[in-house]
């Protein structure tokens, strides 16, 4: 049972299809604004792009993609850009997260400050969700994997 | 025993088939849930924010907008808790080293 090899073609049948979904995922949440879609949904595919590598390459292969150690910190970094989007709100004379006295450039109206504040706390939630569910991976195939 | 069981079933699903002829059509704008009062006559809040969401974040999409500006805070707390799950999991399933 524990005789564990690399195949080649799962391999490169996998490398084909990463990217694709990697970029899926990013489309989902730039476009969240327009389409069906979002932070959780885009993280989510985001992080099934990565774990694809890991399922079909092992350790080694994927350390080249995503290092282990990055997952934790990611994840607060996702949690402190959507909090910090609400710190800076109060910062610059509003409410809590309310976005529109968030300091772009440009002189926007409120409308359009607002546009860039949800897009803001989006990419903020896809990080978190793509590193955490990477990181619950990780740490659950940790021992299982072959080297 | 097998018979009662089906006829339950039928029923049930005669039953719920019956109650849904009577639903709203999706879309109709004279829905109760769509008009701008409601029965008792206190202001619908969805109304505000069909009409409004436009204007107060430029993005057509209204689902986003309801998530993201007037519900952001219920979404801080969704993401919260994903992390939590992950620091959950991490602390459970860590490898310690043995004593």
């Amino acid at each position: 049972m524990r005789t564990q090899f690399e195949s080649p073609i799962v391999l490169l049948g996998s490398r084909l299809l990463s990217p694709y979904i990697m970029l899926f995922g990013i489309y989902v949440i730039f476009h969240g604004h327009y389409s069906p879609g979002g932070g959780f949904q885009g993280g989510a595919l985001l992080a099934s792009s990565v774990i694809l590598i890991r399922l079909s390459g092992g350790r080694i292969v994927s350390r080249l993609q995503v290092r282990e150690f990055f997952t934790t910190p990611l994840a607060a970094i996702g949690v402190i850009v959507y909090f910090g989007t609400g710190i800076v709100s109060i910062l610059f004379g509003s409410y809590f997260l309310d976005y529109e006295a968030l300091p772009f450039p440009g002189g926007l109206d409120p409308a359009a400050l607002r546009y860039y504040g949800i897009l803001v706390i989006e990419i903020g939630i896809g990080i978190a969700v793509m590193a955490i569910l990477v990181m619950i991976y990780d740490h659950m195939a940790r021992g299982e994997d072959y080297v | 025993m097998k018979y009662l069981k089906i006829f339950i079933l039928v029923a049930f699903a005669g039953l719920l088939i019956y109650g849904s002829l009577d639903l709203p059509y999706r879309g109709d704008a004279d829905n109760l849930m769509h008009s701008q009062r409601s029965i008792t006559d206190t202001v619908v809040a969805g109304n505000y924010f069909i009409q409004e969401a436009y204007n107060d974040a430029n993005t057509p999409n209204m689902v986003t907008v309801v998530l993201g500006d007037y519900r952001s805070i219920d979404t801080l707390g969704e993401q919260v808790v994903v992390f939590t799950a992950g620091l959950i999991c991490l602390l459970i399933l860590r490898r310690y080293r043995p004593i």
